[in-house]
């Protein structure tokens, strides 16, 4: 496998930054009760990513190490800023959903990481491919937690209802846990469970 | 390889300024597309508490104006009197910017539990027709501090001005999970059948700490959000405030009256 590829498809499976790495948890808790959220968080973080790592890698010989995180930060957050201008311009519903949680990415340790750990030593080709690839990781995660949680939770797909609620003359009891937070814990633990059966090499020492 | 002090003042400066023009030159850039989303979303409130849109429905923006306009009818009250004020234009009036401006306001009384600065002279309100022209409903714009920040909502009232058709919120910024459910669908649906007023007129619905009985056995009462004591007074506050006596109340004693 070429080295771009590799760098874009590893945070997938094999490097994953939620399952493996486990950064950027925090709003994989709080915005997946629908996909509908999820989905354009995923495309938020994603390009955040992409859009910091590329900025960052090019000014990589120009940072003074001494403020570098700080120069990073500043970069990042005026990035989200701006998505999150972008949200409320065009997709004002779900940015009123995601109330707070956009503005969270700023904090989001995957960017932070992403930043400080790869963009700072690479080039700025390689740092655009590394930031899409850890953010299809993420997103991979949000959606299958997203999409159990709203079918689970409130019995529909993408706002499609397939199981038909108690409450509107349905049969399905609907799971009152998968609303809650809570609920993507263990789903992402299960996650994590799953994956490290088939890749074993993910499995820590004892 | 090694910086001067100089060159890490400068650089820390460029980014900055650099970052800030794009940050700022997005915000002006959208700031029109924004605009128009909140009042959008705004009448799409309006429609929701008045029954004329579902929850989870999603209609183009056309059609928000077009049932906006055959539905409802904008009226200026003056709040002191409760009369309508028809010499002013009803669609060009900003509650908000009244309210700030002292020609147009007053200060609310000391120690309004809703913590409401000024109250505006005039206030608009929609009233829900049917092509008869006849009232079925008024919905009353409503605001107050919950924890965090000022709820704005409206409360859609019945023509007898104490049944609650409904209430909802299209601004605010309290903790999502917890304050923040003020805009679960659940919860609103709690609302209609409530009574807002006493035998006496004064306003008596409370949002309590715990559960209430169906609104047919106790009309008075509105469950609180669980987690969120300070968003539920809130409500209870705001509610009691603009539908007492310093706000709509002389109006909605003279609708009781006069049935218009």
């Amino acid at each position: 496998m070429s080295k771009a590829s590799k760098t874009v498809l590893d945070p997938l499976f094999n490097d994953n930054p939620i399952a493996l790495q486990v950064l950027g948890v925090c709003s994989a808790l709080a915005v997946t009760t629908k996909i509908e959220t999820a989905l354009v968080m995923s495309v938020a973080v994603t390009l955040v990513l992409i859009a910091s790592n590329a900025s960052i890698s090019a000014l990589r010989n120009l940072i003074p190490p001494s403020i570098r995180i700080i120069v990073q930060l500043v970069i990042i957050a005026s990035l989200v800023i701006i998505v999150d201008q972008v949200l409320k311009a065009f997709v004002y519903e779900v940015s009123k959903q995601m109330s707070v949680f956009v503005g969270l990415i700023i904090t989001n340790c995957i960017v932070m990481g992403r930043a400080e750990g790869f963009a700072m030593q690479n080039g700025v080709k390689l740092s655009m491919l590394d930031g899409l690839g850890n953010g299809l990781g993420y997103s991979v995660i949000l959606l299958v937690v997203g999409a159990f949680r709203e079918l689970f939770g409130s019995g529909s797909l993408y706002g499609l209802q397939i199981l038909k609620p108690v409450t509107e003359g349905g049969f399905y009891q609907t799971n009152g846990l998968m609303v809650l937070a809570p609920a993507a814990f263990f789903l992402i633990g299960i996650f994590i469970w799953v994956l490290r059966t088939f890749k074993t090499d993910q499995v820590e020492a004892e | 390889m090694a910086f001067s002090t100089k060159y890490i003042v400068g650089f820390a400066a460029a980014v900055c300024v650099v970052c800030s023009i794009f940050v700022a030159g997005s915000a002006v850039a959208l700031k029109e597309r924004q605009d128009r989303n909140a009042v959008l979303d705004k009448q799409k409130q309006v429609l929701k508490v008045a029954g004329l849109l579902k929850e989870d429905e999603s209609i183009a923006d056309a059609e928000v104006a077009k049932r906006f306009e055959a539905n409802l009818v904008p009226r200026l009250v003056t709040l002191e009197t409760g009369e309508y004020d028809d010499t002013a234009d009803a669609a060009t009036f900003d509650q908000d910017k009244a309210a700030k401006d002292p020609a147009t306001s007053a200060k609310a009384p000391e120690g309004n539990l809703a913590k409401v600065q000024r109250v505006p002279n005039q206030a608009l309100i929609y009233q829900l027709v049917d092509s008869d022209k006849t009232i079925k409903a008024l919905i009353i714009p409503v605001e107050g501090k919950g924890l965090w920040s000022t709820l704005k909502g409206f409360i859609a009232l019945d023509v007898d001005t104490t049944t609650v058709q409904g209430l909802t919120f299209y601004s605010h910024k309290e903790t999502p999970g917890l304050g923040g459910e003020v805009d679960n669908p659940k919860w609103k649906a709690l609302w209609p059948g409530r009574k807002v007023f006493d035998e006496e007129w004064k306003p008596k619905l409370t949002v309590i700490k715990g559960q209430a009985g169906p609104a047919a056995d106790d009309p008075f009462r509105v469950d609180g959000l669980s987690g969120a004591t300070l968003t539920s007074r809130g409500v209870t506050h705001l509610v009691q405030f603009w539908l007492g006596d310093d706000a709509f109340g002389p109006y909605l004693k003279r609708f009781r009256e006069t049935g218009e």
